[in-house]
C-alpha cells in the first residue's frame, strides 16, 4: 500500500534541487496533528525558481491552496503536473482574491451603536405601550360583544398556564416555607419570641414571597412559552396568514393570554402561599413546638384582610405584565431561528425583572395598607 | 461507491407498522449522477438518510465507499460525503464564510488564513460574490442559501455528494443556474452524485441514471431513456403525463453524458 502521508522530497539536479510532492495533499490528511507544521518546515526553503513535480501526488483544493500560497500566488517556472491537478490549481488561482476589507470599529461606530440602542429601547417602549392600548381597546370590544370572544383559546391557556403549573409551584412554595421558618426560628429562639413566627411567616409569605415566587416561576415557565409560541408563528408565517384573514393578532393571541394569566396568576399565587404556609407550619412545629392548631388560630390576628386583597391584586398585575412582555417579544421576533432564541431569552429576563420592579413599586406605594 | 443490499425499513406508528422498503437493492458507480424518484411516501429521503448513516435500517446493509455506514460519522466525515439538505441547513449563528469553513475549523490543525482562503475559493466556485462572505444566512435569498450550503458540502472535496431536492423552492431562473452549476461541478470535481428530486427538468438535465422507487423497492435503475420505456403505472403517470412530455423535450435536445 502506497504511503498516503503528504510529504515533499528534494532530488539533487544541476539547476537546483527538484521538488517532488508526494502523498495525499488533502484536508483529511492535514487533520493529523503536527503534520502541517512539519510540512511547512519542509516547504520553508523552497522557491518558485526550482522545478516542481506534482504528478505523483493527490491534490484537493485545500492542498492546492497551501501550495499556491507557498508559491506566493504565482506559477513556478518549471512545473510537472497532471491535467486534473492543473484544473484544481487553476481554480484555486482564479478564485483566490483578497477579502474585501472589513469595516473597522471606531469611535464613530461606537457612537452610532449607542444611538441605535437608544432608539431600539425607545421603540420597545413605544410598541409595548401600543400593546397595552390595543389590549384595552380589545377588552372594550369584548365587553360589547362577549359572544365573539376567543373563549376556547382562553380556557386552553387557563389550563396550560394555570393547572399544569400547580405541582411545581407547590413544591417550590413548600420548600421555601420550610427554609424560611427554620432560619427565623433560630433567631426568634434567642429572644424567646417564638410566637411571632406566625406574624413573620404570615406577613412575609402572604404579602411578598407567595405572589413573587409564583410570578417568577410563571414568568420563567409560561412567559418563555408565550414568546416561543408566537415567535414560531412568525417564523412559519402563521402571523401573516392570520392578518391576511383579517384576524387581529392582539384580539386572538394577546388578549386570551393576558386574560388567562390575569385570572390564573392570583389563584396560583394563593396556592403557592398556602403551600409555603404549610411548609412553615410544619417547620415551626418541629423546631419551636408551635402546633398547627395554634398557628391557624393565630394567623387571622397577624394578617389583615387588606393584605390578602393587596397580594391578590398585585398578582393580577404580575399576570398581565408577564403575558404582555411575552407577547411583546414574541411579536417582535424576526423570521429566523436565531432571533427566536434571542427573543425568548429577552422575554424571560425582562418579565422577571419587571415583576420584581413592580413588586418594589407596590411595596412603596402601599406601605400603609394592612399594617 | 454505494452498495445497498436487502434493505428493509419499517416505521412503527400508533396506527400500525408501515413497511417502506422491502429487500431493496441499489448500486451506485463512481462518476454517476443517480436520481431517486418515486411517489410521496416511498422513502426517497429515508433512503438518502440511511446512506448518510442518519437512520439505521431494520435489516440489510448499506456500504458507502467500501465501508459500512456506521463508521462514516467519525472525525473528518466531511471529506467522504457532502450533503446538501433541502433547506440548506446553514448554521444561523455563523456568517456564510464561517459556515463554509466550519468543517475545516473543526479539524483544529489548519491555520486560520489558509481556512479562510480555501473557504473563499469554494464560495466563489459556487457562484457567490466575495461581498456575500460576511452576510448571515438570514439575509440570503433561497438560491444563495442553496449555493452556500453546496459550498459547505464541498469544502473538503468529498467524492460523494448527496442532494435532497436541490432545486425545490427556487424560481425557474435560479433553478436553471443551480443545475448548470451542479453539472459543471460534477464534471470538474469528478463527483458521484445521488439526488432526490421531483423536478423533471433537473432530473433530465443532470441524471445519468434514474432509480425509480415503487412497490417498496427499486423497480428500475437505468439511463433515462430506458426508464421511460419501462412498463409500470407510476412511470407512465410520472414521465408520460403532460408535465413529463414537456420536460422530455430536453432529453431529445440535450443528450447529457459525462
Amino acid at each position: 500500500m502506497p504511503d498516503t502521508t503528504p510529504r515533499i522530497e528534494q532530488q539533487p539536479a544541476p539547476e537546483g534541487a527538484r521538488l517532488r510532492v508526494l502523498g495525499q495533499w488533502t484536508a483529511a490528511q492535514f487533520a493529523q496533528p503536527r503534520l502541517l507544521k512539519s510540512l511547512q518546515a519542509g516547504l520553508a526553503g523552497t522557491t518558485t525558481h526550482q522545478p516542481w513535480d506534482l504528478s505523483q501526488a493527490q491534490l484537493d483544493h485545500v492542498g492546492a491552496q497551501l501550495l499556491w500560497d507557498r508559491w506566493g500566488r504565482e506559477w513556478p517556472q518549471q512545473l510537472e503536473l497532471l491535467p486534473a491537478q492543473r484544473a484544481v490549481l487553476e481554480r484555486v488561482a482564479r478564485h483566490t482574491v483578497a477579502r474585501p476589507p472589513r469595516k473597522k470599529a471606531g469611535w464613530l461606530g461606537a457612537w452610532l451603536a449607542l444611538g441605535e440602542s437608544v432608539l431600539r429601547a425607545g421603540d420597545h417602549v413605544k410598541s409595548f405601550v401600543r400593546l397595552i392600548g390595543q389590549l384595552a381597546l380589545n377588552l372594550l370590544q369584548l365587553a360589547r360583544a362577549p359572544h365573539r370572544g376567543p373563549w376556547r383559546d382562553f380556557s386552553g391557556h387557563l389550563f396550560r398556564i394555570g393547572a399544569t403549573a400547580l405541582p411545581i409551584t407547590a413544591l417550590v412554595g413548600f420548600l421555601i416555607g420550610v427554609v424560611l421558618a427554620y432560619l427565623t426560628a433560630q433567631q426568634l429562639k434567642q429572644f424567646g419570641a417564638d410566637v411571632y413566627i406566625v406574624n413573620i411567616l404570615g406577613i412575609g409569605l402572604i404579602r411578598e414571597l407567595g405572589p413573587m415566587l409564583a410570578a417568577i416561576l410563571i414568568a420563567g415557565r409560561s412567559g418563555s412559552a408565550i414568546t416561543a409560541q408566537i415567535g414560531v408563528m412568525r417564523v412559519t408565517d402563521e402571523l401573516d396568514a392570520m392578518r391576511v384573514m383579517g384576524i387581529s393578532h392582539s384580539f386572538r393571541l394577546v388578549m386570551p393570554r393576558a386574560m388567562a394569566l390575569a385570572v390564573a396568576m392570583p389563584l396560583i399565587s394563593v396556592w403557592t402561599t398556602l403551600c409555603a404556609l404549610a411548609g412553615g407550619m410544619l417547620a415551626s412545629d418541629v423546631s419551636l413546638g408551635i402546633t398547627p392548631t395554634f398557628f391557624i388560630n393565630a394567623l387571622p390576628g397577624a394578617v389583615h384582610l387588606n393584605t390578602l386583597i393587596l397580594a391578590s391584586s398585585k398578582s393580577v398585575v404580575f399576570g398581565i405584565l408577564i403575558a404582555l412582555v411575552g407577547c411583546h417579544f414574541g411579536l417582535r421576533v424576526q423570521p429566523n431561528t436565531q432571533s427566536l432564541g434571542v427573543g425568548t431569552t429577552a422575554s424571560v429576563v425582562t418579565s422577571i425583572t419587571s415583576v420584581i420592579l413592580v413588586d418594589a413599586l407596590f411595596a412603596v406605594l402601599f406601605k400603609d395598607v394592612g399594617a | 461507491m454505494v452498495e445497498i443490499r436487502k434493505l428493509c425499513t419499517v416505521f412503527t406508528t400508533p396506527q400500525g407498522r408501515a413497511v417502506v422498503h422491502q429487500d431493496l437493492d441499489l448500486t451506485v458507480q463512481r462518476g454517476e449522477v443517480l436520481s431517486l424518484v418515486g411517489g410521496s411516501g416511498t422513502g426517497k429521503t429515508v433512503l438518502l438518510r440511511q446512506i448518510l448513516g442518519l437512520e439505521t435500517p431494520q435489516q440489510g446493509e448499506v456500504q458507502v465507499l467500501g465501508q459500512p455506514v456506521g463508521q462514516l460519522g467519525e472525525r473528518g466525515a466531511a471529506s467522504r460525503i457532502g450533503m446538501l439538505f433541502q433547506h440548506g441547513a446553514l448554521f444561523s449563528a455563523f456568517s456564510v464564510l464561517q459556515n463554509i469553513a466550519f468543517p475545516l475549523w473543526e479539524l483544529k490543525t489548519l491555520p486560520g488564513a489558509l481556512i479562510r482562503e480555501a473557504a473563499m475559493v469554494k464560495l466563489l466556485m459556487v457562484g457567490l460574490k466575495p461581498e456575500d462572505a460576511d452576510k448571515m444566512p438570514a439575509d440570503l435569498s433561497g438560491g444563495m442559501i442553496k449555493r452556500a450550503a453546496l459550498a459547505r458540502a464541498l469544502i473538503m472535496d468529498p467524492p460523494l455528494l448527496l442532494l435532497d431536492e436541490p432545486t425545490s423552492g427556487l424560481d425557474p431562473e435560479s433553478s436553471d443556474g443551480f443545475v448548470t452549476l451542479l453539472r459543471s461541478l460534477h464534471r470538474d470535481l469528478e463527483l458521484t452524485v445521488i439526488m432526490v428530486t421531483h423536478d423533471l427538468d433537473t432530473l433530465f438535465e443532470l441524471s445519468t441514471r434514474i432509480a425509480v422507487l415503487a412497490d417498496k423497492r427499486v423497480i428500475v435503475a437505468a439511463p433515462p431513456k430506458d426508464v421511460i420505456a419501462f412498463q409500470h403505472p407510476f412511470i407512465h403517470d410520472f414521465f408520460l403525463g403532460e408535465r413529463g412530455q414537456r420536460a422530455m423535450e430536453l432529453l431529445r435536445e440535450y443528450p447529457f453524458a459525462v
